[in-house]
Order: C-alpha cells, then sequence, then structure tokens
C-alpha cells in the first residue's frame, strides 16, 4: 500500500519534461547572415564593426583587437606549427655541420658570406613531441578563435536587432548587468571551460595523437605518423616483445580491470551505506564519535596509508611478524606474491580506503531526505523496512546514481591504489604487466618505465572506449539521467 | 487480556531493539579497530626511537619525540619543512579556486536552463572516462611551453594552475545535491526580485554548505595527495611537494635512514586534513528545515 502512494505521489511531482534542447536564442548564426544588414554581415570579416556602427564602441573593439591578436599570431606562429603536423619528424638523426649564424654553409664556399670563420655545431634530431604538441595546440587555437568570431557575428546582428527595436543598442552596463543575471552560465562556465579545455581536452588529445605515431624507445625524439599500426599490434596474438603486448594479456589485465572496478564500486557503496544507517540508528549513541573514528583514513592522505599498508603486509612486514609471533602462521602469508592474495588484498584496503567517503556523502544525503516524504509514508502506514526499500533506498540511487558510475570510472582509472600498494605484483616473468595491473598501470608502465608511448596511448584509447560503453549504457537508463528533475 | 498481548508484543519489540542495539555496537566496535589500526601504528612508528626498518613488535619499545625535530630540523638530505609550506599553499589556493569552479557549473547545471547545458554535461561525462595519466606528460609540455618548470615559484605556480583548471568537470556530485533543492526556492527568490546571480550566492550557496564543505576537503585533499602529476612536473627535489618527499623517504636508498621519520612525516600531512574532517562534522545538519512550506 504504501509504496504504490509514495510513487504515486513522486509521479504526480514530475513537472512537465523540459527539453533542454529546445532553449533557441532568436539570435542565431544563420539568422544573422540571413537578416543582418551589411554591416552585420561584414562583422564576419572585420569582427565588431557592427557593434561600433551601432554604437557599442567598447564591445566592437574588443572584438576587433582580439581579431587582430589572432592573426598576428596565426601569421607569426600558426601556419608553421600547423604545417608541422604533417610531417613530425623531418630530421630523425642527429647530424653536424657547419654553420654561420645558424644557417647552413652554402655548398663549396669555405668562410661566411661576412668573411668569418664557420663554427661546426651538432644538429639535434627534430623532436616530434614538441612539433606535434604546438600543431595540435594551434588547432585548439583555430576553435577556440571560431567560436569568438560567431558571437561577434552573433553579437552584431542583436545590436541590429535592438537598435533598430528601441533606438539604440544595450549600453556596456546593461551588457555588464546582464551577465549576472540571465546570462549568469557565460560568466560563471566560461573559466571552468576554459581550464578544461586546456589542461584536459588538449593533452587528452595530444596523446591520443601518439597512439598513432611511432614514438617507442626506438623512435625518440624523431617519429612519425605510423597509422594504426599500434593498434594492430595490441590485437595481434603474437604481439611485440619489443613494445611488450600481445592479445593475450590484453585481455587478461582487461578482465581483471573490470572485475575490480566492479566490485571496488558496489562493495564499498553497499558496505559503506549498511555502515552510515547503523551509525543513524535511532539506539546508537555518540553518532559523531563513531564518524570522527572512520574519518581517522580520511585524515591520513591516500597515499600515505598505501604506503604503510604496503608496509605492513611485506614479508618482514609487522602484520606477518605479528601472526608469528602469536604462532597463527608458520611462513609469511603471500600477500603480493600470490596473484588471489593480492587481488583480495586491493580490493580490500581499497574497501577501507573508500568506505568513510561513503559514509560520509551518505551520511549528508540521508538528512536531505525531504521530511514529508517519510511523514507521508508513515501515514500511509509504512514500516521501517517498507520506508527504507521504497523511501530511502530510491533516494539514494536517484542522487548517487551518477556518483555510482563516476566512481566505477574512476575505479577503472585508481591508478594510485594498485601502483602504490601492489605495483601489479606478481608479475609473471616476461610480462610487461603483472596479475593485478590495471590499464591504466599497465599503461603508465608502458610509456613511463618503457619509453613506449605509442602503444601506451592506444591503451588508454582501448581503455577509454571499454569505459565508453560501459557507462553511457548503464547512464542513458538510469532515471537520473531520463528523469533528472523526478524527485523535485 | 488484549493489554497482556501489548504488553508482550511492547517487550519483544523492547528485547529485539536491545539485541539490535548490541549489535550494532558490537560491529562498529570492530570495524572502528579495523580502521584505526594502521593509523595507531603510523602514529606509533612516528614516536619510535628505534628508527630502524621493519620493526618486530606492534607498539614501539621506546618513545622520542626526535624523528618530529629531525625532520624539520635535519634539511640536508630533504627539506621536508620547505615541501610542507609549498603544499599547503598549493592546497589552500587550489581548494579556493575549484571550489568556486564546481559550484558554477553545477548551479548553471543544476538551475538554469540553455542551449550548451546537456552539451557539457556529456562531454564532462565522457571527458572523466579517459585515463588522466595519458595526460601526464602532455601537462608538462604544455606548461613547458609556458615556462611554468623552471623556477621554484613557476612549478607552484603550474601546479595550482593544473590541479585546479580542470576541476569544473567534477561538478556531478554537487549538481546531484543541488537538484534536491526544491525549485520553489529560486522561484520565490526571482520574485523578490533577486538577479540568477543572487539567486546563486544567496539562495543556493547558504543551502549547499554540507556539500561545499565536503567539495572544498576533496578539492583541499588533491594536491597532497596527488602523486603522479607531481612527480611529472617536479623534476628536482626544490619543487618537490609532500606527497613526493614521503615517497623518497621509502625508497631504498633513504628508507634505513628515514623509516620512523616518513611515519613522523605522514602524521604532519594529517593534521591539517584531520582539522578539516572535524570541521565537517560540526556541519552535518539538515540545513535546509523549513525553507518550504506546504
Amino acid at each position: 500500500m504504501a509504496d504504490v502512494a509514495v510513487s504515486a505521489n513522486a509521479k504526480k511531482r514530475k513537472p512537465a519534461k523540459r527539453k533542454a534542447g529546445s532553449v533557441q536564442s532568436p539570435y542565431s548564426l544563420p539568422t544573422a547572415f540571413a537578416k543582418g544588414d551589411v554591416f552585420t554581415r561584414a562583422s564576419a570579416v572585420v569582427m565588431g564593426l557592427g557593434n561600433i556602427v551601432r554604437g557599442q564602441f567598447v564591445k566592437g573593439a574588443i572584438f576587433l583587437l582580439i581579431e587582430a591578436t589572432f592573426i598576428f599570431l596565426f601569421i607569426k606562429n600558426g601556419i608553421a606549427s600547423l604545417a608541422g603536423l604533417g610531417n613530425l619528424g623531418p630530421v630523425t638523426e642527429q647530424s653536424q655541420e657547419w654553420l654561420c649564424d645558424g644557417q647552413p654553409l652554402a655548398d663549396g664556399q669555405l668562410v661566411c658570406p661576412d668573411g668569418s670563420n664557420p663554427v661546426f655545431e651538432n644538429l639535434p634530431a627534430t623532436n616530434s613531441v614538441v612539433v606535434l604538441l604546438y600543431g595540435v595546440a594551434w588547432v585548439f587555437i583555430i576553435g577556440f578563435f571560431i567560436v569568438l568570431w560567431a558571437s561577434a557575428v552573433k553579437s552584431a546582428y542583436k545590436a541590429q536587432v535592438l537598435a533598430t527595436k528601441n533606438g539604440k543598442p544595450p549600453t556596456i552596463t546593461e551588457d555588464f548587468k546582464d551577465l549576472f543575471d540571465n546570462r549568469v552560465h557565460n560568466t560563471l562556465m566560461s573559466l571552468p571551460t576554459l581550464g578544461i579545455f586546456v589542461f584536459t581536452v588538449l593533452p587528452l588529445v595530444f596523446m591520443m595523437a601518439m597512439a598513432f605515431t611511432s614514438f617507442d624507445r626506438n623512435h625518440n625524439p624523431a617519429f612519425n605518423w605510423a597509422g594504426f599500426d599500434n593498434f594492430a599490434t595490441v590485437f595481434s596474438r603474437t604481439g611485440s616483445i619489443e613494445l611488450g603486448v600481445n592479445l593475450g594479456l590484453f585481455v587478461r589485465v582487461l578482465i581483471w580491470t573490470l572485475v575490480w572496478a566492479f566490485l571496488a564500486t558496489f562493495l564499498n557503496f553497499f558496505l559503506g551505506m549498511f555502515m552510515a544507517m547503523i551509525i543513524l540508528r535511532k539506539g546508537v549513541k555518540a553518532k559523531g564519535l563513531w564518524r570522527a573514528c572512520f574519518s581517522m583514513s580520511i585524515a591520513v592522505p591516500q597515499f600515505v596509508s598505501l604506503l604503510a599498508i604496503n608496509l605492513m603486509l611485506q614479508p618482514q612486514g609487522i602484520v606477518n611478524q605479528t601472526l608469528q609471533s602469536w604462532g597463527w602462521i608458520d611462513s609469511a602469508l603471500p600477500f603480493f606474491t600470490d596473484q588471489w592474495w593480492a587481488r583480495s588484498v586491493v580490493i580490500i584496503v581499497n574497501l577501507w580506503v573508500g568506505i568513510p567517503y561513503t559514509i560520509m556523502q551518505i551520511t549528508g544525503i540521508l538528512q536531505n531526505v525531504p521530511a514529508e516524504i517519510y511523514e507521508a509514508s508513515k501515514i500511509d502506514g509504512a514500516n521501517g523496512w517498507q520506508t527504507y526499500v521504497n523511501v530511502t533506498m530510491p533516494y539514494i540511487f536517484f542522487v548517487m546514481t551518477p556518483y555510482l558510475i563516476t566512481t566505477f570510472t574512476a575505479n577503472v582509472n585508481n591508478f594510485n591504489v594498485i601502483y602504490l600498494l601492489s605495483n601489479g605484483a606478481p608479475t609473471p616473468v616476461g610480462d610487461s604487466a603483472g596479475q593485478t595491473d590495471l590499464l591504466i598501470t599497465w599503461l603508465y608502465k608502458l610509456t613511463v618505465d618503457r619509453y613506449n608511448y605509442n602503444v601506451g596511448a592506444v591503451i588508454g584509447i582501448l581503455t577509454f572506449v571499454v569505459l565508453a560503453a560501459v557507462a553511457l549504457i548503464t547512464y542513458r537508463r538510469s532515471g537520473s539521467y531520463q528523469n533528472e528533475e523526478g524527485f523535485r | 487480556m488484549s493489554e497482556t498481548i501489548s504488553g508482550e508484543v511492547h517487550g519483544s519489540l523492547k528485547a529485539r531493539r536491545i539485541t539490535g542495539d548490541v549489535i550494532a555496537y558490537i560491529f562498529l566496535i570492530v570495524m572502528s579497530i579495523i580502521w584505526l589500526v594502521p593509523v595507531v601504528w603510523v602514529l606509533a612508528e612516528s614516536f619510535n626511537k628505534n628508527t630502524a626498518a621493519f620493526t618486530t613488535t606492534f607498539f614501539p619499545t621506546e618513545y622520542t619525540f626526535n624523528n618530529y625535530v629531525l625532520l624539520f630540523t635535519d634539511t640536508n638530505v630533504l627539506n621536508f619543512g620547505a615541501m610542507f609550506l609549498r603544499t599547503l599553499i598549493i592546497a589552500i589556493v587550489v581548494c579556493v579556486i575549484s571550489v568556486f569552479f564546481v559550484l558554477s557549473v553545477a548551479y548553471c547545471m543544476s538551475r538554469l536552463r540553455f542551449k550548451m547545458r546537456r552539451p557539457f554535461m556529456n562531454f564532462a561525462l565522457i571527458l572523466g572516462m579517459f585515463p588522466g595519466i595519458m595526460a601526464v606528460v602532455a601537462i608538462y609540455f604544455i606548461l613547458k611551453a609556458m615556462g611554468l618548470t623552471e623556477s621554484s615559484l613557476g612549478t607552484m605556480i603550474g601546479l595550482i594552475v593544473v590541479y585546479s583548471a580542470g576541476s569544473g568537470a567534477g561538478f556531478y556530485v554537487m549538481k546531484g545535491f543541488m537538484d534536491t533543492i526544491p525549485f520553489s526556492l529560486d522561484e520565490a527568490a526571482t520574485l523578490d526580485g533577486c538577479t540568477k546571480w543572487q539567486v546563486f550566492t544567496k539562495v543556493i550557496l547558504p543551502v549547499t554548505k554540507p556539500m561545499v564543505v565536503y567539495q572544498a576537503i576533496t578539492a583541499f585533499l588533491g594536491p597532497w595527495l596527488d602523486f603522479i602529476l607531481a612527480r611529472a612536473i617536479c623534476r628536482t627535489q626544490e619543487n618537490y611537494t609532500v606527497a613526493l618527499g614521503l615517497w623518497q623517504m621509502l625508497q631504498k636508498e633513504y628508507i634505513s635512514r628515514f623509516y620512523a621519520r616518513f611515519a613522523a612525516g605522514a602524521i604532519c600531512v594529517s593534521i591539517p586534513i584531520a582539522i578539516l574532517v572535524i570541521i565537517t562534522q560540526r556541519l552535518y545538519q539538515s540545513s535546509m528545515g523549513g525553507a518550504v512550506k506546504g
């Protein structure tokens, strides 16, 4: 009974579905070109012209300045950087040459044009990493400029429309005020978005490009494009001993990564929720004290506690020493030498690290459940268990689904726990990945220890593909995505 | 008749509740011990007079405060004090910037409706699926191109920028929390003449306080916990953060001399974090009681 009433109530509360995509501004780029006058259209060539003509001098000047800066930088650096993308490593070998003021000596000459003696110098091979980075960076700069250009044209059109409608376009003060009201999302989002693009997206694109090059330890620093060769190597059964990859190894690491991420995420969530609810139980006193106990492990940096636990679990570490002195075991427990021990250890230690955070979050969420939902279920005669199953659990799941998915992806990419705790141990002789290595630590070993950046990048891309497949399917099916506003 | 029945039911309910409480307490005590053992071990080890690696007893046989003194005074091999101060500054700045970023993005995603909202959310979700390690090498080159890898100050700024720049993408938890705040609060504020900026600062922010603290702690912890990025960016010991310093202490050439000092360092690093955790505990309370009536 109770659940029917509650869910009916919840359904009634659902507001009409608002489609986010349908929020359309009347000042789009196509309309600007279709309906704009000559000045508006000319703004596509001389940015800010439309604004200046309508009297928005400051705004127009800013657009004009942006365009001038871009053109200057593009001619100075951009063309060369983009051209470099075509052929990453023109000079693959170190060489020596006679130079005059940095220019090579002309054929058959013994002295420089100005009469001085030429200098014999080492010419380094091309640093293809830098060439690639600058090329990718310029692609981004151009993309960013196109966004600004579009906004300049739209702004010119908007000024035109408002000038005809109101006699004069909005002043700079009005524009400024609008940035804190109707367009506050532009103000708030610009810096975070810029940060994400420069320090997250750009590096990722750069590294993804490396998967299609020959950048391994034999091609450093000069390398060139290699197409899909590296993918073929990873997916071939024989693989490459030089690069340290083959299909069998990849599948083994992949399966363990998925098992690990699944166990780590869900054990953490359910045990954490269980413990949070026990602390919140009516009869339990000193709730703050218990929470403080569990929060102690948050206070110790994860990386310190992982190193400390690693020390404690060593063959001559404190755990084995103590157990031996008590006479419980004869020889040291194989914490990091047996694959199943090692796998259990990393999962359990990860619980130790993660559960306190879950307790904190779930406590916060539980205290935020609207009291009237509880009241309603009480009036409908629900007992404690029914209230839990029909009210508390859906609520927690609703709020936590995005968190669970991000935790799952974070666990697939959980570098710290594996690297600092087991470092992939035990590693079978001759393999580049150990039994507890995740794709991410394997990637790290391939790149940092073995300098095989190309296959490392391939592993990175494959990690992403796996994650994207798993996460997008679950996320699109989850209630909090389909019905974002369901709990209002 | 009916009285006795209700009395019995009452009695058995009470007995059940007491059993439940006892089980709950036993469970909590066992769990607390498991959670505290590594912490206590590090604490005990930090006062160990025997500084050799791998001692044979759980608690030290003799205690001393010397490890802490040496940690900060013996700066020949590792200047832990400087590393500590550097990390503290980085963490505070990063904390402020990234809390602001996360709040801004979460507010826009949760309360406002604009064209790029859905695309941005999907984009951030996809971005989170890329292994972060992949980007580390590239980030170093970007900072190098910006000239932020040479001097000690430059590295510090570089670390601050790197830690806080991408933080806006981690808005999901905060957004999930904001989604539970009734929309009627915003509407009431708008009717009272608030701009959207004022709704953000005067309505949403106060209500979100417990989550802000959570966010602040995670942001503050980032630089303390981060090891990989710091290791890629800080190439010399003058630029090290505490994580790198502590890690260094457990390397083969250092461990025999720094084993106990590692524990002392770990305790020092934990202190700022412990203070933050205590603050969080205090802030947990139903922050929205009575905000919306009938």
